[in-house]
This record gives structure tokens, C-alpha cells and sequence, in this order.
């Protein structure tokens, strides 16, 4: 798509993102709290907390004993006071922790592939004339209006006949395919000035070493947010992991939360325990690199949905 | 390795004689044209073979009978097209996902816009706002659904339970017919609407502030400003991102699985649960490939509407 390139190419080669700024130029001139400033404020303290009451609610829940969680009328405060007994059931009995394991696993190999053979290609794609690079990249860009979810059926038969139904390959590799990744990296390294290599091309050096050594650490910031993007991505991906796993020790936590909760329903308070468990390493993440996750999903968001 | 030197040194200055420079240049022009293929070949790999190949090989499945369960049929034409156009699920499940789309894409694209715009005037707290509205698309869509199949509880769920307080008797939302799409809608804004936001908000932060400047001179207040510089100017984001909206809602799957497994009565259910179902648990992967590129045909005029629409405004300007 066109217009999908402009944020893309506005990404610098020195990593110069545009950035969030705290100040918005409507609220820089007068600081001093005047009735507009205190109408928008409490308009959007009051937006803010709708959008934490579901997760406060979830959490609420948890740290209830079972019987208080489904008891009627519904009390906000439970009368014996809190408990973290769902969540010491959920980590001893269930298979969360082995979910998340998996999930772990499996989003670190996608993540790390993705991002090795998208460089990889992207550097080629934009330094090296050579046959077929029209095509490839043609291709590469068509690509992206596939819906990955109209492959299932045929992507299902293909793990069938190659043995990967119920594998951990069977997972990753149909993930490490990034076409918007190729494009947007591609779009990157064009911009790297040229006589950068020149120099290094002249002493000899070979091109996957000018990669490692010159145009890696000058796109360090666009390969963190085409990492982070795909992570979130293969951390989160529902449908895929549960087509091609059937086996629940081989499950990532999205699907196997899922087949929890329609095997045991009535277990209120361990069921928002596991839900609580499966948010929290994605929120800690986002609370310690927030700046860099933002940066990331604006520079690589557009093409990579 | 002394080529990293190169970074320091102003581009250009080592610019060598141009004999040289030629002759080394064709060389190593031939070498790229193998060397462009080996370094594109891994992707490449991984592209055919879970990608194009996929692609191709549904098609051909969706001209024939195959089936989960081993009976092949072989070879039936457009057979399974035109069991596709006269079965009264697929028109339904159609009408859903287009239905889903409208009711989800609008609000997506409002309450972000709305969200942006006031987190952008600056107030104290920025990180809070941020974390708030982004953080619920960094859940895993079975985690939102959790909690969200947990509000909307008929007996136990804080909205039924807050309604309760003022004496009115909540409705079971998931599984009322009239209300269920809505209920869905709702957890999906709530879910995604982050994503959006922040496209907004990065737009917001490019216009330029002497925009601002030369109307605040010219007297223009908060509201002028805001219809006539900061809505004009995310005009093109606002295409971007209704059609980004159109093409995520329309693949609806997870959240609606989820929730209501397409009911009550099939009156949520979209055309990726239809396939599924046709496909995964009705065995017949050939049916269920004809309708996913009935679904696919859907998404390809989205998209050419789309690049139509964006390369007539790039001509206008």
C-alpha cells in the first residue's frame, strides 16, 4: 500500500523516530490551570479508569476465595478479606507455568528468525542489484493483503505432511514469514548513506560483514521495534498455536487458558488467576521499555497489520 | 575491523580513483547477483513454502473434495463455490463479519481519535493515559475475552451487579440475540482501540506546531483550531487507519470464539468461525477453502478500494 510508506520512511537512519512528546501544542502556552484544562482533565481520569475496570475487576476476583467469588449479591470487598490461594492453586496444579514456558520459547525462536531472515533479505533486496530483485519485492509487498487466516486449511494439510502437527516447529515457522518486516527494513537500509560501505567494500571486507559491522549497529533501533512487534505478535497469536497443538504440554498460554476455561467454567477466581498470570509478563514488559514499545508498534504497526 | 572508522569520518571523503572504482564495481556486481539470492534465501524459503505455496494449494483444495477425514473426492470444479452461494451460513455468517466490521470499525477510529486528541493537550500524567488506554492490546485476545465473559456475567458480573445497584435487572448479554454483536463490539473497542490511538497520537505530534502559531496570531481559539488545522491535517491518517480498521475487523476470529462460539444461535458468528467449524470440526477442508477465498475476494477489493482511493488523493495533491 502507498501511503502505508510515508511513517515508515520518515524513521531516520540514526534511529530519530518522531517522537512522543509529553507537551502538545495546544496546552503549551498557558500552563496555569484554567476550566479547559480541568474539564479535559476529568474527562480523561474518567475514560482512563473505565478503560482499568475490567482489569481491576479480573484482579478483584483473584484474590478471592472460590466460594466468595460466586456468591450472591456480588460484594466488591470479600468479608474474609483477601487471599492468594487461586493463584497458589493455579501455579501448583495447572499448566500455566509450562504454558508460559512454551509461549516463551516459541516467540523467542519466531522473533529471533524473523528478524535475521528479514534483515538478511532487506540488505540484499536494497544493496544488491541482481535478477529477480524486481519480482521479489513485488511479491514480497503483494503478499501482505493475504489474510494469514484464509491459509489455515491448506497451512494444516502442509504441517500434516510434514510431521509438525503437535511440534514446536509446527508453531514457529509459519510465523517467521514477515513480508511488511522485509519491506520495512528494506525501506530502512535504503536510506543508510551508501558511502558508508564504500570504504569497507574497498578494504575488502565481505558484505555480510559490512551488515554485522556497520549497517546492524546503525539500525539498531528499527530491528528492536520489528523484534518487539513480532513478539507481541507471536506471544499473543491465538488461531495458528491452536489449529496445529492438540497436546496440552505443547500449548502456548493463549491456547491453553483457553481449553482451561471451557473445561473447568465455574472456577471464578482461579480462572481471572490464570488470566491476571497470562497478562502480567507482557505488562511488565511495557511498563519498563514503554517508550521503546510505543516508538516501535507507530514506526512498524502500519505495514505490519 | 577498521571499517567502522567509516562511520566517523564525513560521507565521501574516502572517494577513491575512478578507474579503480569501476572496475572493482562490476565485479562485485557479478558477485551480488548470486550473493542477492543467497542472502534472500532463507526468507525466500520460508516465504514459498508457508505463504505463496499455501496460497496456491488452498486454491487448488477448494476445487476439489479433499477432506480431514481421508476421503478424497478429487477434482469438482466450482462445485464447492456454488454449494458456498446457495448455503444460507455463509450468507449469514457474511452479513455478520460485515456487520461486526461497521459496528466496530467507527467507534475504533472515534474513540481513538477522541483519545488522542486529549492526551495530546498535555496534561500531567502522560504515561498513566498511555498505559491505560494501550495496554489492554498487549493482552492475548483469550486473556480480554476472560475478563470481558467475566464483566458481562448475567449473576456475577460488575455491570449487571453496578445495574443491580440502581435496581435494574441486567440482561444475560452474551447470549441475547439483540445484544450479543453489541457485547462483542464493546470488548473489541475496549481491546484494540490502542493500537489506533497511537497511530493518532504519533499523527498529532508531527503537525507542525507553526500551524498552530500563525492561528493563535490570526486569534483562533482551541475549538478553531481544532476543527480547521488539527482534523484537516489527520485527514490522512484517518483513511489509513478506517482501513486498516476494516481489514482487522473483518478478521474477526478470536475474541468471538472466545466468548460466544458464534452464538446464540449462530447470530455472532463470522466467516473464519464458519470455516473453521467447516473445516476443523465438519471435516470438509475443500468447502472450507472455497469459502476462505470468498472471504479472500472480500479483503482484495477492501484493500484495491483502499489504493484507489489514497493514489486519487496523492494525484490531488
Amino acid at each position: 500500500m502507498t501511503a502505508a510508506a510515508d511513517p515508515i520512511t520518515s524513521a531516520r537512519p540514526d534511529g530519530a523516530v518522531p517522537t512522543a512528546r509529553t507537551a502538545g501544542p495546544q496546552g503549551r502556552r498557558r500552563r496555569k490551570a484554567d476550566p479547559f484544562r480541568i474539564l479535559a482533565f476529568v474527562i480523561l481520569a474518567a475514560l482512563a479508569l473505565a478503560w482499568l475496570v475490567p482489569v481491576g475487576w479480573a484482579i478483584l476476583t483473584s484474590v478471592k476465595t472460590e466460594a466468595e467469588a460466586a456468591a450472591m449479591p456480588v460484594t466488591l470487598i470479600p468479608d474474609n478479606g483477601f487471599t492468594l490461594s487461586a493463584y497458589a492453586e493455579t501455579l501448583s496444579e495447572g499448566k500455566v507455568p509450562r504454558w508460559a514456558w512454551n509461549s516463551l520459547f516459541t516467540s523467542t525462536l519466531v522473533t529471533a528468525i524473523t528478524v535475521v531472515i528479514s534483515a538478511l533479505a532487506g540488505y540484499a533486496l536494497s544493496r544488491m542489484q541482481f535478477t529477480g530483485r524486481r519480482l521479489i519485492v513485488t511479491l514480497t509487498v503483494a503478499s501482505i493483503m493475504i489474510p494469514g487466516q484464509i491459509l489455515i486449511v491448506p497451512l494444516f494439510r502442509l504441517m500434516l505432511s510434514l510431521n509438525l502437527v503437535d511440534t514446536y516447529w509446527g508453531i514457529i515457522l509459519p510465523q517467521v514469514v514477515a513480508a511488511p518486516m522485509v519491506f520495512i527494513l528494506m525501506k530502512f537500509f535504503d536510506q543508510i548513506p551508501k558511502e558508508l560501505e564504500e570504504a569497507a567494500l574497498m578494504d575488502g571486507a565481505s558484505r555480510l560483514r559490512i551488515l554485522w559491522s556497520i549497517i546492524v549497529p546503525l539500525s539498531r533501533p528499527i530491528l528492536g521495534a520489528v523484534a518487539i512487534f513480532v513478539f507481541i505478535g507471536a506471544w499473543n497469536n491465538f488461531l495458528w498455536p491452536f489449529i496445529v497443538i492438540n497436546d496440552a504440554n505443547l500449548m502456548t498460554l493463549p491456547v491453553g487458558l483457553q481449553t482451561v476455561i471451557s473445561a473447568y467454567g465455574i472456577q471464578y477466581a482461579q480462572n481471572m488467576a490464570q488470566a491476571v498470570l497470562a497478562a502480567l509478563p507482557l505488562i511488565v514488559v511495557f511498563l519498563f521499555f514503554q517508550r521503546q514499545i510505543i516508538k516501535g508498534i507507530s514506526t512498524t504497526g502500519i505495514a505490519g497489520t | 575491523m577498521t571499517t567502522t572508522d567509516g562511520l566517523a569520518t564525513p560521507s565521501g571523503t574516502a572517494r577513491p580513483a575512478a578507474g579503480v572504482s569501476s572496475e572493482l564495481r562490476r565485479r562485485r556486481r557479478r558477485a551480488d547477483n548470486l550473493r542477492g539470492w543467497l542472502y534472500c534465501l532463507p526468507f525466500l524459503a520460508a516465504f514459498v513454502l508457508f505463504l505463496i505455496w499455501p496460497t496456491i494449494y488452498g486454491f487448488w483444495m477448494s476445487l476439489t473434495g479433499t477432506s480431514l477425514a481421508g476421503t478424497k473426492t478429487g477434482f469438482v470444479g466450482l462445485e464447492n463455490y456454488a454449494e458456498a452461494f446457495s448455503d444460507p451460513y455463509v450468507w449469514s455468517s457474511l452479513l455478520n463479519t460485515v456487520w461486526f466490521t461497521v459496528l466496530s470499525a467507527v467507534p475504533l477510529v472515534i474513540v481513538a481519535l477522541v483519545l488522542a486528541v486529549l492526551v495530546n493537550i498535555g496534561l500531567p500524567g502522560q504515561w498513566f493515559w498511555r498505559l491505560s488506554f494501550f495496554m489492554p492490546f498487549l493482552l492475548a485476545s483469550t486473556v480480554a475475552s476472560q475478563f470481558w465473559v467475566w464483566m458481562y456475567n448475567p449473576q456475577l458480573g460488575l455491570i449487571n451487579t453496578v445495574l443491580g445497584w440502581f435496581g435494574i435487572t441486567g440482561p444475560a448479554w452474551l447470549q441475547d440475540p439483540n445484544l450479543a454483536m453489541i457485547s462483542v463490539v464493546v470488548m473489541t473497542v475496549w481491546w484494540t482501540v490502542g493500537f489506533n490511538f497511537l497511530l493518532y497520537l504519533t499523527a498529532l505530534q508531527n503537525i507542525p506546531d507553526h500551524l498552530y502559531e500563525a492561528a493563535s496570531l490570526d486569534g483562533a481559539g482551541r475549538w478553531r483550531r481544532l476543527i480547521s488545522i488539527t482534523l484537516p491535517q489527520l485527514a490522512p491518517t484517518t483513511v489509513l487507519v478506517l482501513v486498516l480498521q476494516m481489514l482487522a475487523s473483518l478478521k474477526v476470529f478470536d475474541q468471538i470464539y472466545q466468548m460466544t462460539a458464534g452464538g446464540p444461535g449462530g447470530d455472532t458468528r463470522p466467516i473464519l468461525l464458519y470455516v473453521y467449524e467447516v473445516g476443523f470440526t465438519g471435516y470438509r477442508l475443500g468447502y472450507a477453502s472455497a469459502i476462505s477465498y470468498i472471504f479472500f475476494f472480500l479483503i482484495i477489493i477492501v484493500s484495491i478500494g483502499y489504493m484507489v482511493i489514497s493514489s486519487r488523493r496523492s494525484v490531488k495533491s
